[in-house]
């Protein structure tokens, strides 16, 4: 590389402000986001109009996000550990069930078991007036001796495992893991988890775009400042910064909108979903964002909006 | 301070603007170029600021090849350069102050300091009354003058200018020629071209015809 003569680089010591590089830098970047704010100010219905759309785009998958979490807040204060029901056949006897007693109580596996004798079971039934009738009619106890055993490990692949071995154990008739609708849940909610994410990652996109094309209006209008500005030796980063800052500023305020309507949302909901799961004998209240999600929802928008904005500039500099 | 060295520049499609031109101007010179309309004047004025590339041979300003600056390089030859231009490129949506503050935003001046000097630069021209006023509202002659006080608010020690009394009366023509000839005292090196050459008596000149100097 070319040396540069001590003729041009004296000039980026110019008249000895190098002695306080920092507060170059920040006189620089300060008066970027004044020019920045200003430029949003100066134009408020096409900002607006701006807002609105990136807060929307961004508050569908913001949205999803806390309508999941709301729910994993659900699944968590209802399902308890998963449980694995074990029937022994009718006719297995009461020697069969000590024996299967002190096996589960060896396993390593088993963390707690409970045995529901079969007389009990019955006891239980008949409370109920509809089946008693039918229970009545029967000749024998209909009802086998049961366990409820609780494992120690809680992950489905090991349950499997474990509801397996029971099942291979003599005299047991049938086992059944009570949490299969809870696993069912969880499973859809992985694959809602997935949906989010595939929809914040479509409307990153959408974003992008969006600041990319203001961005470019925005250059366009200020051909002649940026021009004047190159002239005047103005540096690629002085000229590219105050876009910048409009762009992450768009951004950063698009995800205040957003989550302004996040929050709206909840807040109108809130009521009726109250009443509804109270119905369903649930105590529940519908959560806004978190403070971690909204912080999250935040960066990511500024970053976009920035991000953006670079783009634009790298394609709409170069030409002019 | 600025040396041509067997400079040629062609226009596509094939259009010579300057052939072979030579020349040397030391620091605190005063230049004209002078010539008729397309003799390659403004060509000439470009080169020197970098903001065309010659063909061939070398333009060197304060010893360094400005046609092989890289871009990077380029906005720091810009800032030791006060350059008025023919169209004068006024930012016609900020004031007067404003106009002549952009190079000092741009260098990264203190802002209190680079006020002063924006008055002290607007006085030096005149127009330290009208420092509110938006372009627009000058006349022609307070225009070109708006632009020189932009183009030496930061003090370079080169002055380029295009054609800097072309639309202007004589007696405003010599008023803004009398503001050069006193920058020139003041040790800045002055490069100027125009065909008002008779504004500039005492200084050397620099013929042009076709791209090419003659005697």
């Amino acid at each position: 590389m070319r040396e540069r003569s001590a003729w041009i680089t004296d000039a980026q010591s110019h008249d000895g402000c190098l002695e306080f590089p920092m507060n170059i830098w920040l006189v620089n970047h300060g008066r970027a986001l004044r020019i920045a704010l200003r430029r949003l100010i100066a134009a408020p219905l096409t900002t607006l109009l701006s807002l609105l759309a990136i807060g929307v785009a961004l508050a569908l998958p913001a949205g999803g996000q806390m309508l999941l979490n709301n729910v994993q807040r659900l699944m968590g204060s209802t399902s308890a550990t998963p449980q694995i029901s074990v029937f022994m056949a009718v006719d297995a006897g009461r020697g069969a069930a000590t024996e299967l007693a002190a096996r589960l109580k060896k396993h390593p596996a088993v963390k707690q078991q409970r045995f529901l004798p079969r007389e009990d079971t019955l006891q239980r039934m008949k409370a109920n007036a509809g089946l008693r009738e039918i229970i009545d009619v029967l000749p024998d106890n209909p009802f086998p001796d049961a366990f409820i055993v609780t494992a120690i490990a809680d992950q489905p692949a090991t349950l499997d495992l474990l509801v397996e071995e029971f099942r291979q154990w003599p005299k047991v008739a049938h086992v059944q893991l009570d949490s299969a609708w809870a696993r069912r849940l969880e499973a859809l909610l992985r694959l809602s988890r997935n949906v989010v994410i595939l929809l914040g990652g479509l409307l990153a996109i959408g974003l992008i775009a969006i600041t990319f094309n203001i961005i470019r209006m925005q250059v366009l209008t200020h051909r002649a400042e940026i021009e004047v500005s190159q002239l005047l030796g103005a540096t690629n980063g002085f000229i590219c910064r105050p876009f910048l800052y409009f762009g992450a500023l768009l951004g950063f305020a698009g995800g205040a909108t957003a989550w302004l309507l996040i929050a709206a949302a909840a807040w109108w909901l809130r009521t009726p979903l109250d009443d509804l799961l109270h119905l369903y004998e649930f105590t529940f209240s519908l959560q806004s964002l978190s403070l971690v999600d909204s912080a999250l929802l935040l960066g990511i928008a500024t970053g976009l909006g920035w991000l953006g904005a670079l783009l634009s500039l790298g394609q709409h500099l170069r030409h002019s | 301070m600025i040396r041509f060295d067997r400079v040629a520049k062609r226009y596509p499609p094939g259009i010579d603007a300057l052939s072979a031109l030579s020349f040397e101007m030391t620091a605190g010179d005063m230049l004209i170029v002078s010539g008729h309309s397309g003799a390659g004047k403004s060509t000439l004025i470009k080169l020197v600021a970098a903001i065309e590339k010659p063909t061939s041979g070398a333009v060197l300003v304060g010893g360094q090849n400005v046609g092989t600056l890289s871009r990077s390089a380029l906005p720091f030859l810009r800032r030791r350069l006060g350059l008025v231009l023919q169209d004068q490129k006024l930012l016609f949506d900020r004031s007067v102050f404003e106009n002549v503050m952009l190079p000092l935003s741009i260098t990264g001046f203190p802002p209190k300091e680079a006020m002063q000097r924006v008055r002290a630069a607007l006085d030096k021209v005149g127009l330290a009354m009208r420092e509110k006023a938006l372009p627009i509202a000058l006349s022609g002659g307070e225009q070109q003058r708006l632009a020189i006080a932009r183009a030496v608010v930061s003090r370079p020690a080169l002055l380029l200018a295009d054609e800097p009394t072309a639309h202007l009366d004589a007696e405003t023509a010599a008023d803004v020629a009398r503001i050069f000839h006193e920058f020139h005292r003041a040790g800045v090196t002055v490069l100027i071209a125009t065909y008002d050459g008779h504004l500039f008596p005492d200084a050397r000149t620099l013929r042009l015809d076709h791209g090419c100097s003659v005697a």
